[in-house]
């Protein structure tokens, strides 16, 4: 019982995830768009254990994404393999190169642990675009397979829609789970005081290179089934730019907060979009709204919202501000 | 018999030596004081026996096992804990997630089994929750349990620290200034915290400032001056030592004034 209570926010987000495309089954928004909200819930919740949770900062995520796009891009089209096997390679190769790199990358802090990541992503995407005989170059690949789940073709946006729902939320269950355990509480430490941490026994560059690799893995998951959704992929998708609109995501929601790197992510997706309307001033506008979200809202959007809410609803209801106070702890 | 084993110890930031020549020995069950003049050393000195710093020369021994070389979170599992002089609160958590960190070596599940929260998880954490409540209690903290840490006053802060390193079921707890910035009654309140948590078998090494509480509430006083050894002994005997006196100047006026 106290562990469904522990999951509400959970269990309501999944209802309306099921919902929508039951009542707007053709709406561009939800099956098309819904898709790229998926992958960019995944990528941004596992960032913000990262960034949010354990402190530390990575401009260089996108490059996961891509290795794992490109591992099953490369080993379908040219040796002919079938997706998941495909997809297990690539994130094997993901943890290796995440882990190899964690420990030395991570003994930096602040700016320069923001630069070496940034140089990771750099050149991974240059390699990209430069070993053409295998990635294709700039051009990129296409001609990827689509996916099979036990004979089961996803081949509609409706089924790719269902299959980054369960994706989408299975992070979203984990990432909750990480944060109330032990791991979590460690990756908390770590932020709060690493001295404090060390001396209470927590291994801090451990826990922190676990948890570079482990956001690193869900990225290459990611990865192989944007590749496969996508069936076309270049390395304009992996780039600097990507990895900053990632960290804006988890910013923008609000750091430290799973559903907080949820709403960045479902923001910053279905924004550009909307603000298409504008024409020219789109980028303009989008800035704006970006910029002043974080001077009115500093600690992001959604953990905002929630604070404004509860503060609401304390002024407009005093008797109930006991018990909001005491069944909001756990968030 | 010795819990605490300290043997020539040198420690020296570029060629300026903060601790020289120090020798002392704790005995298990007290509470063995460190005092001294600002820049004697004694952080320096609580730095090297939790594992921050790493000692220039000498040996520091633990239960009959060196603790030099070891970093901080081994010398946590050989049942070492601390509270600091600067608060090192994690003010990202609530006070029991703090406390409940303390219980980090206690407990053992990793990250991916928690991810998946298996029945095991529930159970352990519902064990880490009630070591922590009881650490919470043991410090008269349990009403502020599910309170944001970085909502409260200065000496619950401090009283935050202690009670998330005694969740550790440390051997040896040291006390970095737990008085600092505590007003009389805290400091009442603390002494006789000091007491029970020698009183229940944990062996506490004490810096301190307020020498009001190091008389009443310790059993051994080491008192440092320039980093090294200037007089042990009971509380009376160090008192009374004419080189402490000298060494103090009438530092403790000073001291009693504040």
């Amino acid at each position: 019982m106290k562990g469904l209570l522990r999951l509400r926010g959970f269990f309501a987000f999944a209802l309306l995830v099921a919902a929508l495309p039951l009542l707007f089954p053709d709406n561009y928004f939800v099956t098309v768009v819904g898709v790229t909200i998926g992958f960019n819930v995944v990528l941004a919740v596992g960032l913000n254990l990262f960034i949010g949770y354990a402190g530390q900062i990575s401009l260089g995520h996108a490059a996961f994404f891509g290795m794992g796009a490109y591992a099953s891009a490369i080993l379908t089209t040219r040796y002919g393999w079938s997706p998941w096997p495909a997809m297990g390679v690539g994130l094997v190769l993901v943890y290796l190169i995440a882990t190899l790199i964690s420990r030395p990358i991570l003994k930096l802090k602040g700016h320069y642990l923001a630069m070496a990541t940034l140089g990771f992503g750099i050149i991974v995407n240059i390699i990209m675009i430069e070993t053409v005989e295998w990635t294709g170059g700039p051009d990129g690949m296409s001609g990827i397979p689509g996916l099979e789940i036990f004979g089961w073709a996803v081949d509609s946006d409706l089924r790719w829609y269902a299959v980054m729902a369960v994706v989408m939320l299975a992070t979203i269950w984990l990432s909750l789970n990480i944060i109330d355990s032990r791991a979590g509480r460690a990756l908390r430490a770590v932020h709060g005081s690493e001295v404090a941490a060390q001396t209470l026994g927590v291994d801090t560059a451990y826990t922190k290179s676990q948890i570079f690799v482990f956001a690193a893995c869900l990225a290459s998951l990611a990865g192989s089934l944007f590749a496969h959704q996508q069936n076309f992929i270049s390395p304009v998708s992996f780039n600097f730019f990507f990895s900053i609109e990632l960290v804006t995501m988890v910013v923008l929601g609000g750091l430290a907060s799973t559903f907080g790197a949820v709403f960045g992510a479902i923001v910053l997706t279905l924004l550009p979009q909307v603000l298409v309307v504008f024409e020219d001033y789109e980028v303009l506008i989008l800035g704006a709204i970006l910029m002043s979200i974080m001077i009115f809202l500093p600690q992001g959007l959604f953990v905002g919202l929630v604070r404004g809410g509860k503060a609401l609803a304390r002024r407009l209801f005093p008797g109930l501000s006991a018990a909001a106070a005491r069944s909001g702890a756990g968030s | 018999m010795s819990l605490l084993e300290v043997r020539e110890l040198e420690k020296s930031f570029g060629g300026v030596a903060a601790i020289s020549d120090l020798s002392f020995t704790v005995p298990e069950g007290q509470v063995y004081a460190v005092i001294g003049p600002n820049g004697a050393g004694k952080t320096t000195l609580f730095n090297m026996l939790s594992g921050v710093y790493v000692p220039s020369d000498g040996a520091i021994e633990f239960a009959g096992a060196s603790l030099v070389g070891l970093p901080p979170h081994r010398v946590a599992e050989r049942g070492i804990a601390r509270t600091f002089q600067n608060l090192q609160v994690f003010f990202n958590m609530t006070v029991l997630e703090n406390v409940m960190v303390g219980c980090h070596l206690r407990s053992h599940i990793g990250l991916f089994r928690a991810a998946l929260r298996p029945p095991g998880v529930v159970r352990e954490e519902r064990r880490v929750r009630d070591w922590a409540l009881q650490a919470l209690a043991f410090c008269g903290l349990e009403k502020l349990a599910d309170r944001p840490a970085d909502a409260l006053p200065y000496g619950e802060l401090k009283r935050i620290e202690i009670a998330r390193a005694l969740a550790a079921k440390p051997r040896l707890l040291l006390m970095d200034e737990p008085a600092a910035g505590l007003n009389d009654t805290e400091t009442v309140e603390l002494r006789h915290l000091v007491r029970r948590i020698c009183d229940s078998g944990v062996t506490v090494l004490l810096v301190e400032h307020n020498m009001g509480l190091v008389m009443e509430v310790s059993d051994t006083v080491l008192v440092l001056d320039y980093g090294s050894k200037l007089a042990e002994g009971t509380t009376r005997e160090v008192q009374n030592d004419p080189k402490v006196v000298a060494a103090y100047l009438g530092g403790e006026v000073q001291y009693a004034v504040k």
